[in-house]
């Protein structure tokens, strides 16, 4: 894979994570990781929008000035969400069924604005795909973590009601990992979801450090050879 | 490489590429006027709001239709087949009422004569906002069924009120003001007869007020609606 790519798979995914790392985008994160499932429509709707908004603001870059570059990023997004909504309610309803309260929360998303202004409109069309594509993945995976997480331990489940995103064929993924669990209403509240967050952060942070850690050493031990 | 061109290809190329840099330039320069940039905002939001009108024209028809099926489906779950042989959705009657308001009600007739009926109410009270049901009613009173068809109650915990997560909606089958006297409308926690949820009660309290409030309206209107002309407003 081209370098580039690959420094953009690695950004999205884990270095410069969306949520893990930017910590942006709290406000739809909160609100729908109550299930992994939840997490996981709004993961790919946000996803599609991301890689839509970057592609269209790469592809007129030269055509923005600076000085009014928000107010443009700003009515192509909400566009391009208006958009998305309306196609999906006439042509995949049973998906808008499920994802429908979803779409209208991505607009306040402002990892896609973020996005659009730190990378869309400085990199060409493909790289601004592949980076929306990967921040996506990144923000798609950090939902269905965070919401997996709540899901476990509020009602001892996990991708309960899978189906009625992705259809019968998804059923397998239901699970319930505690049979008779009696719930912890805190995790299935907005409050859980940040101290579920808080509890991931560091998590990331720890993980990080240990990574430095080995590395530090592996140079270290490369510089010792190079002496001998 | 480029000692194999041809000169006078090469020559192209670059006074290409010098043309490209000025225009670029111009751009730069461009991009900094204030009419230039007024104007670009201006044509951003002109296309923007094109381009939604566009996408309404196109997809507005494919969404009235998908709705109407929604309803059609909900009120076919409430209303059974062997009660009505009529078109649902063009046979009702706009009822106001003092508890409800303006109510659209969807009559099912066999052979002409209404036997059941189907409306939309919201519940209040509930955890989050409203909580919008169906509901059926037979000639007599007796409830035909229940369906949530809109709510915004905490996944996981109250949102057992949809038939895709729980039968429980199904517990009002069969029951009415006659058979069920109203200090029994109240889910078990309250003394009642409904099933609550483990670690949500707010939420089916809401909703069986809602039913019992949708019979009372039922018994308000029954004579009215019993009696109601075929086609009816639309």
């Amino acid at each position: 894979m081209n370098p580039d790519f690959r420094k953009i798979t690695r950004d999205g995914l884990w270095d410069n994570n969306i949520v893990f790392s930017q910590s942006i985008g709290l406000c739809p994160l909160l609100a729908v990781t109550g299930t992994a499932t939840n997490g996981l429509g709004m993961g790919l709707a946000t996803l599609a929008v991301m890689v839509v908004c970057n592609v269209l603001v790469s592809w007129v870059r030269v055509l923005i000035p600076s000085e009014i570059r928000i107010p443009v990023f700003v009515v192509l997004i909400a566009m391009v969400v208006t958009l998305v909504d309306m196609v999906m309610n006439a042509w995949l309803h049973e998906m808008h069924k499920v994802l429908g309260l979803f779409i209208p929360l991505i607009v306040t998303n402002c990892a896609i604005l973020g996005r659009v202004e730190a990378y869309a409109s400085r990199h060409p069309v493909a790289h601004a795909a592949m980076d929306g594509l990967m921040m996506g993945l990144g923000f798609t995976l950090a939902l269905v973590v965070l919401g997996a997480a709540r899901e476990a331990l509020g009602a001892g489940t996990l991708f309960a009601s899978a189906r009625l995103l992705m259809g019968d064929s998804f059923a397998w993924l239901e699970t319930t990992l505690i049979h008779g669990y009696r719930g912890f209403l805190l995790m299935a509240l907005p409050p859980g979801g940040f101290l579920m967050l808080g509890f991931l952060l560091a998590g990331k942070k720890l993980i990080d450090k240990r990574l430095a850690a080995r590395q530090r050493r592996s140079i270290a031990v490369g510089e010792t050879l190079v002496e001998t | 490489m480029s000692s194999m061109m041809p000169r006078n290809l090469r020559g192209e190329a670059i006074s290409r590429w010098v043309r490209l840099r000025q225009r670029f330039d111009d751009m730069e320069t461009l991009r900094q006027r204030l009419d230039y940039q007024t104007g670009l905002l201006a044509a951003a939001g002109l296309l923007a709001s094109l381009l939604l009108g566009v996408g309404d024209l196109a997809t507005q028809g494919a969404i009235e239709q998908r709705q109407a099926e929604d309803l059609l489906a909900t009120l076919e779950q409430v209303l059974p087949p062997d009660l009505h042989d009529n078109d649902l959705l063009h046979d009702v009657k706009t009822v106001s009422d003092t508890g409800l308001g303006e109510t659209r009600v969807y009559l099912a007739r066999k052979d002409g004569e209404v036997t059941a009926v189907a409306f939309r109410l919201s519940a209040t009270g509930g955890y989050s906002g409203q909580i919008v049901l169906v509901m059926g009613v037979k000639a007599d009173g007796t409830v035909l069924g229940v369906r949530v068809v809109a709510h915004a109650e905490t996944p996981g915990l109250g949102d057992k009120i949809e038939i895709a997560k729980s039968d429980w909606i199904l517990s009002f089958s069969g029951r009415s003001l006659d058979n069920t006297p109203e200090e029994r409308w109240r889910v078990k926690k309250d003394g009642g007869d409904f099933d609550q949820f483990a670690g949500a009660t707010i939420t089916p309290r809401a909703v069986v007020g809602g039913v019992f409030r949708g019979l009372e309206f039922f018994r308000r209107h029954r004579i009215e609606l019993m009696s109601a002309a075929t086609g009816g407003q639309r």
